[in-house]
């Protein structure tokens, strides 16, 4: 089980407070009239999966409730850095 | 050497000393017709298909460790064909098909055991989606019955199908045709067969790159142990398959999950058939030395660790005690986990991709152990052809474009 830093709460908390809400920072196309079904696909269901170092949400829902931005490492299961929505990937 | 009674008995007088290699360890040669990336159970079914059906002889299955060390050394074994849409029933079932021969088409003892695999409905929510399931697989002429909690004690008599616990048996589908068979030996079986056939199996080999032409076109891979050029090359990757065809610019609609099983100290035998739950998420069977051999879920997030939380295990097993309260004393001898890549509709990738002479089959997320003779038969036809194969036709990499999904999150027996 994860230990994961929530950065509102600001404190190291298990896994199962947590739920997974896939990978961070996809992009909405942000004029969804314009954009073609490749663009849709991208969106919708093309994800980088990396053997490495991912950036994904968590949501805290028993917690503070708050959606959450996790660095991990996918090999080691490491927890590198969490972060706020909206801030920059360190 | 084939295996026959004849060479058995005079083996049985020789001490079993004459047995030979079953499959050559070949050395990569500079090029190939086609090369396969995988040696699971997948990607030897293909190349033996290729071999032995599309008339290629100039075949390597090239292994990044040994020869079906993992996804296929890693599952259940479970057999069945009951899925929900035309679809899926199609491919499933030709697999079925293909089981059920497959031991005397190899030459080698698969161990497939038609021993009825049993699904059970715990909520009034199951038992709508388990009738729909029987109604739908008897329209497509697969076997599925419905069964009453008292019906399925009497097919696997350790059930316990009490009220008085949290989640009561409230009916099952069973499958009579479903079953296991041996994992291991369907990997040698395959591979015996196809080098047997000129197939080069190639182990020690990670891929580490897929070099593309001026055109675009696939040229070859890179591999640990030098450049191996051909012009069709089909990824056979299982967990890892983002990563493979991240190689080819390609991206694919994937997630990696570390799924777990485990296995109990051997007993005598208990348990006749394979059981499932979803909603509580147990499934188990019997092996033949005595094991109880246990299904857990993935993980909540994708992970390459091939580990899997203990939570998640420790779930599994407090399912289990409750619906087979006599095995509540049994220790568990092993557990593990395997990579597994899951789509977004749980159905698999097999086909062409937008790299001309690259082909994939992925995407068999939780439930790839059922399908191997099926999948490498349809997809060793899509790659000799250069076309999809009828039954693999739905299964492209185009419909998370066009939207053609094949939705099968209730019949995959490991819920996301």
């Amino acid at each position: 089980m994860l230990l994961i830093p929530c950065p509102f709460c600001a404190m190291d908390r298990p896994e199962a407070e947590f739920r997974h809400a896939g990978e961070a920072h996809l992009t909405r196309p942000p004029d969804p009239a314009a954009a073609d079904d490749a663009a849709w696909a991208d969106f919708l269901y093309h994800r980088a999966n990396p053997r490495g170092v991912i950036a994904e949400r968590w949501r805290h829902v028993h917690g503070c409730g708050r959606f959450i931005n996790v660095l991990r490492d996918t090999v080691s299961d490491r927890i590198l850095a969490s972060y706020r929505p909206g801030e920059k990937r360190p | 050497m084939r295996f026959s009674l004849l060479s058995l008995l005079r083996e049985s007088l020789r001490g079993h000393r004459g047995w030979p290699a079953q499959w050559r360890d070949a050395s990569p040669k500079p090029a190939y017709d086609v090369v396969i990336v995988g040696a699971g159970g997948h990607g030897l079914a293909t190349a033996y298909y290729l071999a032995a059906e599309c008339g290629l002889r100039n075949i390597a299955v090239v292994e990044k460790g040994w020869l079906g060390g993992g996804n296929t050394a890693r599952n259940t074994t479970v057999i069945r064909s009951n899925y929900l849409w035309e679809e899926s029933e199609a491919i499933y079932e030709h697999s079925m098909k293909l089981w059920q021969d497959l031991s005397h088409a190899l030459n080698y003892n698969v161990m497939y055991s038609p021993r009825g695999v049993m699904m059970l409905a715990h909520t009034v929510h199951d038992m709508q989606v388990i009738r729909r399931h029987v109604h739908a697989n008897r329209l497509a002429g697969i076997d599925n019955e419905l069964l009453s909690p008292r019906e399925a004690q009497a097919f696997c008599p350790i059930l316990n199908i009490g009220r008085d616990i949290r989640y009561p048996v409230l009916g099952a589908a069973l499958q009579r045709r479903g079953g296991t068979a041996r994992h291991d030996a369907v990997a040698w079986g395959y591979a015996r067969a196809a080098s047997a056939l000129g197939v080069d199996i190639i182990q020690n080999c990670p891929v580490t790159g897929l070099r593309r032409q001026q055109d675009g076109a696939i040229a070859g891979v890179e591999t640990a142990r030098g450049f191996i050029a051909a012009p069709k090359i089909g990824v056979v990757a299982a967990g890892h398959s983002s990563v493979l065809m991240a190689m080819a610019g390609v991206r694919m609609p994937l997630e990696s999950f570390p799924l777990q099983a485990l296995v109990s100290e051997p007993v005598k035998s208990v348990m006749p058939c394979v059981v499932m739950s979803n909603t509580i998420h147990a499934y188990m069977s019997q092996s033949d030395k005595g094991e109880l051999v246990i299904g857990a879920g993935t993980d909540a997030y994708p992970s390459y660790s091939q580990a899997g939380g203990l939570h998640i295990a420790s779930d599994t097993l407090e399912a289990v005690c409750e619906l087979f309260p006599t095995l509540r004393r049994l220790r568990m001898m092993r557990s593990w986990g395997g990579i597994v890549d899951v789509t977004p509709d749980r159905s698999p990738i097999i086909g062409r991709t937008p790299v001309p002479g690259l082909f994939v089959n992925c995407g068999w997320g939780t439930g790839g152990f059922k399908a191997t003779p099926g999948s490498g038969h349809v997809f060793a036809h899509t790659i000799a052809k250069g076309e999809p194969h009828p039954i693999a036709a739905p299964f492209t990499l185009d419909r998370f474009r066009t939207g053609r999904l094949i939705d099968e999150a209730a019949a995959a027996a490991v819920a996301h």
